[in-house]
């Protein structure tokens, strides 16, 4: 369907043709949430050529994606840290105090690689603004980073027991909110897939940060002391699965991006790697080593390929003007609509 | 773009300025983002019925803002070559040839067989050529015996004929500013007039602002990292000149000057034009109860906002942020409680 009267070899072959597409309509079909029934009538779908409406995220994927992964694995783990560390577990209790630190310095690096230097990361610090995901983010993540490192440098060393103790209470303390904050993050803004799913969005990321930590702790802690791991593990599976189903359902048009493609991909191997590795580290993980270490590695890889598959879910949706215009014409219908 | 009278209503009310608000009117946003005694907030009306394309407003942005050349592209898009606003296009000239019927185009027929000197003699005669004279002055300011009031039909006799449209689009400087709201630098800022301006020496290029943007305006530059957008010209406003894309303009359909002027002007416009028949005229982004609080850049458009490129009915995406912030509280807290139940059981 080009919109143009000339063809390319022009009426009577006279005239240069174009392939613009006016008012284009693409012709794509419309899916709607399960179950859902129209208010109001389809929204007429019409775009400037096809362009996007919005400008697509130019943070790379592998900082950012990667960003969101860390910050969930380490705010989890500081908590299986503290109960570890409370409950008498050792070497659980130094793994997870590790895997925070070396988490949250990963993802400082991913941050600091997306801005371009160092300084740039200082400048963040320059105003505090509440209305600032990213804002609040850095100060939290400055508060937070020098006491996993204090953590887990006063475990390894065994020495200033008192001081270790209490970074990683604090560190616990600041851990939930690390691992959900970059839910806010991405939802703040205007990316259909991402906005669309801010109620659900850091229930998954709490989730997917708990499997995350469990899977390992599953991974490099004798299989004796992993119970709480384990359980974490079960608990965290079923939050982020169930929540993210939940979000897939309500957010409707704004779901098809995380069900097309390379989105989609990565969300189903993150729900096999997430169900088997919790499975596997539920029924063996207690007794088996090498089960245990699978599982562990799976549900590492299924919480990163969540966020990635996320991640490009988003892009996507904003790549694609649809996702923008159709929503927002339902919206204005609904509006006008008397009795609405 | 609602003419909700309750609506309208309750603008009235909101006399002062409330501060600190994320979403909703905002009758005075100079003095809410602290400046004691402002002046009147400035802005752009652009009415897309008179733009003929020309690009004069995209050059003269270039020209005046120092803007980097961001390659010449022949798109296909009919005489689009920018494609849209990005980094280094703060001005986008939109070109859309869509087969409505409008004046006396026809579309996909040569000429080569119209006799043009019958064709002239002809003129006047009928309605698809109404004569000289045609284009019509307001009721009550024609001349006398100069046809009055009216303008050519605009479909003479139903034919299918092409139309098109353009549309110089811009930053809309909102009233609630999402790229504002989430910079977390303070780079980009309110200034005096009202506008939205960045600040190159503080901006992080951390793109936080760049899908933010309801509208798809603000972006990074690839070689710098650092985002860019219209600034309305601040420094030209500084001493008292019109922006550069104002300047140029020569159908006047870049306007510019005291939002509430340009308000009630393009109130006027637009009643005008649908007397005329023009019935797709519309204004777009001029209502303060919108969702980003009414936009300090309006339009005068000829048909639906996303024929443009634009968004149908955007919102400010920091108004859903306390909602935000107590989910992910609730999530933290869950993620807390799944951590202490895995220690409940069995302690060793
Ligand atoms: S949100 Fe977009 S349109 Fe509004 S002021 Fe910022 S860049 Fe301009
Ligand atoms: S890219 Fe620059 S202007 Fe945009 S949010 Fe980041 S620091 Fe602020």
């Amino acid at each position: 369907m080009t919109g143009s009267d000339v063809p390319r070899d022009g009426v009577e072959g006279a005239r240069p043709g174009r392939d613009a597409l006016t008012g284009a309509h693409t012709g794509r079909r419309r899916r709607r949430g399960r179950g859902e029934r129209a208010m109001v009538p389809d929204a007429e779908f019409s775009s400037y050529y096809g362009k996007p409406i919005l400008n697509k995220p130019t943070w790379k994927a592998l900082d950012i994606a990667g960003y969101l992964y860390l910050g969930g694995l380490a705010g989890a783990s500081s908590l299986l840290g503290a109960g570890a560390h409370v409950t008498g577990r050792p070497a659980l209790a130094r793994t997870a105090k590790i895997g925070a630190a070396g988490a949250i310095s990963l993802s400082l690096v991913a941050l600091v690689h997306d801005l371009g230097r160092p300084a740039r990361f200082v400048n963040m610090l320059r105003v505090f603004k509440p209305t600032s995901p990213m804002s609040v983010g850095s100060w939290l993540l400055v508060g937070y980073a020098p006491l996993t490192l204090a953590a887990a440098a006063t475990d390894v060393a065994g020495r200033y027991r008192l001081v270790g103790a209490a970074a990683t209470a604090s560190a616990a303390v600041l851990g939930p909110a690390v691992a959900t904050y970059t839910a806010v993050l991405i939802c703040d803004t205007a990316v259909p897939s991402w906005h669309e799913g801010y109620r659900e969005m850091p229930f998954v990321f709490a989730g997917s940060g708990a499997t995350a930590a469990a899977g390992l702790a599953l991974a490099c802690v004798p299989a004796g002391q992993t119970g709480p791991a384990r359980r974490l593990a079960v608990l965290g599976a079923a939050l982020e699965l169930g929540s993210f189903q939940l979000m897939k359902r309500r957010t409707g048009l704004a779901a098809e991006p995380l069900e097309q493609g390379r989105p989609h991909a990565l969300l189903r191997a993150a729900e096999a790697l997430t169900v088997g590795g919790t499975a596997l580290g539920a029924y063996a993980g207690g007794r088996n080593r090498v089960a245990a270490a699978v599982a562990g590695a799976a549900l590492l890889a299924g919480s990163a390929a969540l966020r990635f598959g996320i991640f490009h879910a988003g892009v996507a949706s904003a790549e694609d003007p649809r996702y923008t215009v159709v929503p927002q014409r339902e919206r204005l219908a609904a509006r006008r609509s008397p009795g609405a | 773009m609602t003419d909700d009278t309750a609506a309208r209503a309750a603008r009235e009310d909101g006399a002062v300025p409330r501060h600190n608000l994320l979403s909703g009117p905002q009758p005075d946003v100079a003095r809410a983002a602290g400046y004691a005694d402002a002046p009147p907030r400035m802005g752009f009306f652009t009415d897309t019925s008179v733009c003929i394309g020309c690009k004069a407003c995209e050059v003269a942005c270039k020209e005046w803002n120092a803007v980097p050349e961001d390659g010449l592209e022949l798109t296909g898009m009919s005489y689009d070559n920018t494609q849209g606003l990005g980094a280094d296009t703060w001005r986008h000239v939109a070109f859309i040839e869509q087969r409505k019927p409008f004046g006396g185009q026809e579309p996909g027929v040569g000429h080569e067989d119209v006799d043009v000197f019958s064709a002239a003699s002809a003129l006047g005669t009928g309605p698809g050529s109404p004569g000289p004279g045609a284009t019509a002055p307001p009721p009550g300011a024609a001349p006398a015996g100069a046809p009055a009031g009216e303008i050519s039909p605009v479909s003479p006799d139903g034919r299918t004929e092409l139309r098109w449209l353009m549309a110089s689009d811009v930053c809309k400087h909102c009233t609630h500013a999402a790229c504002l709201d989430v910079c977390p630098t303070g780079s980009l800022f309110r200034t005096e007039y009202g506008t939205v301006v960045v600040q190159e020496d503080i901006c992080n290029g951390c793109g936080y602002c760049v899908p933010a943007c309801p509208y798809g305006v603000i972006d990074q530059r690839r070689d710098d990292g650092r985002v860019w957008k219209c600034t309305l010209c601040y420094d030209r406003l500084g001493v008292g000149m019109e922006p550069a894309c104002a300047k140029s303009c020569p159908t006047e359909s870049i306007q510019f000057g005291p939002l509430d002027e340009l308000r009630d002007r393009a109130a006027a416009r637009v009643a005008r034009l649908r007397a005329a028949g023009v019935t797709d005229a519309r204004l777009y982004g001029e209502d303060p109860q919108d969702g980003v609080g009414g936009d300090g850049a309006f339009f005068l458009l000829l048909d639906e906002p996303e024929v443009y490129g634009l968004p149908p009915d955007p919102v400010v995406t920091t108004r859903d942020l306390p909602a935000m912030w107590r989910h992910a509280a609730a999530a933290a807290v869950s993620l807390a409680a799944l951590a202490a139940a895995g220690f409940v059981r069995r302690p060793r």
